[in-house]
């Protein structure tokens, strides 16, 4: 064996990878070779170092449970259109008959459609803000703080306020994407409720004002001064409504 | 009838490929008789399918964010992508034909960050074959003592520097304890590279130890 194969080899040699053959090559190498000797003796201080050494990362304590309910929540949804495929296959043609009939009855003449879509992204953004890290792109409570933060990032102004002395303390701001345009979204807390409130100009949406209630969460919408406003969150509708007085009170 | 029959091939190729699995847990006769009352479907849409696949995976995510963090170099993208990884396995469950599981998952944390960089277009350019090679010292004694005393904080930065590849190939080696089978399953690459990147990623480590540690750089 030569210097060459003997260096190339060094790693596998202590990471006791190589056959046997080629490690009784290399140990007879190693008997006299000095360079090699010396190159194995860099190689094992190396590996003795970064084993003593706490060189492993561990994650945060509450990623563990990020994981498991953003895991569940995808699993609920994936069961729940299987189980919806499912059914169709299984049932007599006449019941499916009038399960089309009443699903298309609600789909498309109790709601219309643009705002089952624009109900479903809303739930994503929320549901979204709240898995990963980016729940704000501002972590404030200072609307000044917040209010410029917005500038130049969307075209619109939206009104930002902190009402934590009405229990519902801003907590800062972030621009999402709602219906193929950035909006903003404003962040409260209410108790261990979080509320996302989309704000975009009041554009050709056809949703009328009210609350809607979807996967769970309640929607509360609103326009005014040309803005057209979202309130989501898994506190109550009552809440939100209170929330949607303090930004725009009724005397204004 | 066209649902029912893939379905079927689904089911079969299930119970073919994942012999330990929950379903097979029951007699075959009384699968048999399951199989022929029931519309097949039910089996996709399994309520234990979560609890299995959290059971698998989630012993494994520490050394799947110790690698996404070693890879992204930033402790919030490495949870971002741990996330994301774990939604992907999710995905690609069924898929899942056992064994390792933690090479399995550590593969999709991997391949995760990789395009996570890439969409940040932070991907560093891949090491060719030609990457110069460091010439060794002769006078070897200070330096392997010198190896030998690197304390965490040296070793963290050198090893922050290291070219990707090696980094990974290290860190699962090293850090993770794995194989070189296991490290050439995670990175998708042979065996002849795995042990090509960790011999130079070595090398390169011990440069840059020394050169933080002031010592012989050469």
């Amino acid at each position: 064996m030569i210097c060459r194969d003997a260096q190339a080899m060094l790693s596998a040699y202590v990471d006791g990878e190589l056959d046997v053959p080629t490690c009784l090559q290399m140990e007879s190498h190693l008997a006299d070779c000095v360079a090699c000797n010396a190159a194995l003796e860099r190689v094992d201080g190396l590996r003795a170092s970064m084993r003593a050494a706490t060189l492993r990362y561990a994650p945060p304590a509450d990623l563990e449970w990020r994981v498991r309910s953003a895991v569940r929540r995808e699993s609920r949804g994936r069961a729940t259109v299987l189980q919806r495929v499912w059914r169709w296959s299984a049932m007599p043609a006449v019941a499916a008959a009038a399960a089309a009939l009443t699903w298309f009855s609600v789909v498309h003449v109790g709601r219309p459609g643009g705002e089952q879509r624009i109900a479903d992204e809303l739930v994503g953004a929320h549901v979204r803000s709240l898995m990963v890290d980016h729940l704000v792109d501002v972590p404030s409570s200072d609307q000044h703080t917040v209010r410029p933060w917005f500038n130049g990032k969307i075209d619109f102004a939206p009104p930002v306020g902190d009402y934590g002395a009405n229990g519902f303390p801003l907590i800062g701001g972030r621009v999402d994407y709602l219906a193929g345009r950035p909006v903003a979204a404003l962040v409260y807390r209410h108790q261990q409720h979080v509320i996302n409130v989309f704000i975009a100009p009041a554009g050709e949406d056809r949703w009328r004002d009210g609350a809607l209630n979807s996967n769970g969460y309640h929607l509360l919408h609103w326009s005014d001064g040309g803005l057209s406003y979202w309130a989501i969150s898994d506190a109550g509708a009552h809440e939100l409504q209170e929330l949607a007085d303090l930004l725009h009170p009724p005397h204004s | 009838m066209a649902v029912r029959a893939a379905a079927d091939a689904a089911l079969r190729f299930l119970r073919s490929t994942r012999p330990h699995d929950a379903h097979c847990a029951t007699p075959p006769a009384e699968r048999c008789g399951d199989i022929s009352r029931r519309p097949p479907l039910t089996a996709m849409p399994d309520p234990d399918s979560a609890r299995r696949f959290e059971a698998t995976v989630m012993p494994h995510l520490g050394a799947g964010y110790n690698l996404a963090r070693w890879l992204t170099r930033n402790e919030h993208d490495a949870q971002d992508v741990v996330q994301e990884a774990y939604l992907r396995a999710l995905r690609a469950f069924d898929g899942y034909r056992g064994g390792d599981a933690r090479a399995w998952m550590l593969s999709i944390v991997r391949n995760t960050c990789y395009t996570w960089m890439q969409r940040r277009g932070g991907l560093p350019a891949m090491l060719g074959d030609d990457v110069a090679e460091l010439p060794d010292s002769a006078d070897a004694g200070p330096e392997a003592h010198a190896l030998r005393r690197a304390d965490a904080h040296v070793l963290r930065g050198a090893l922050e520097d290291l070219p990707l590849e090696f980094r990974e190939a290290l860190v699962l080696r090293e850090l993770e304890g794995l194989s070189y089978k296991e490290i050439a399953d995670v990175a998708g690459v042979p065996l002849g590279t795995v042990m090509s990147r960790l011999s130079r990623g070595r090398k390169q480590l011990q440069h840059l130890v020394l050169a933080r540690m002031g010592g012989p750089t050469r």
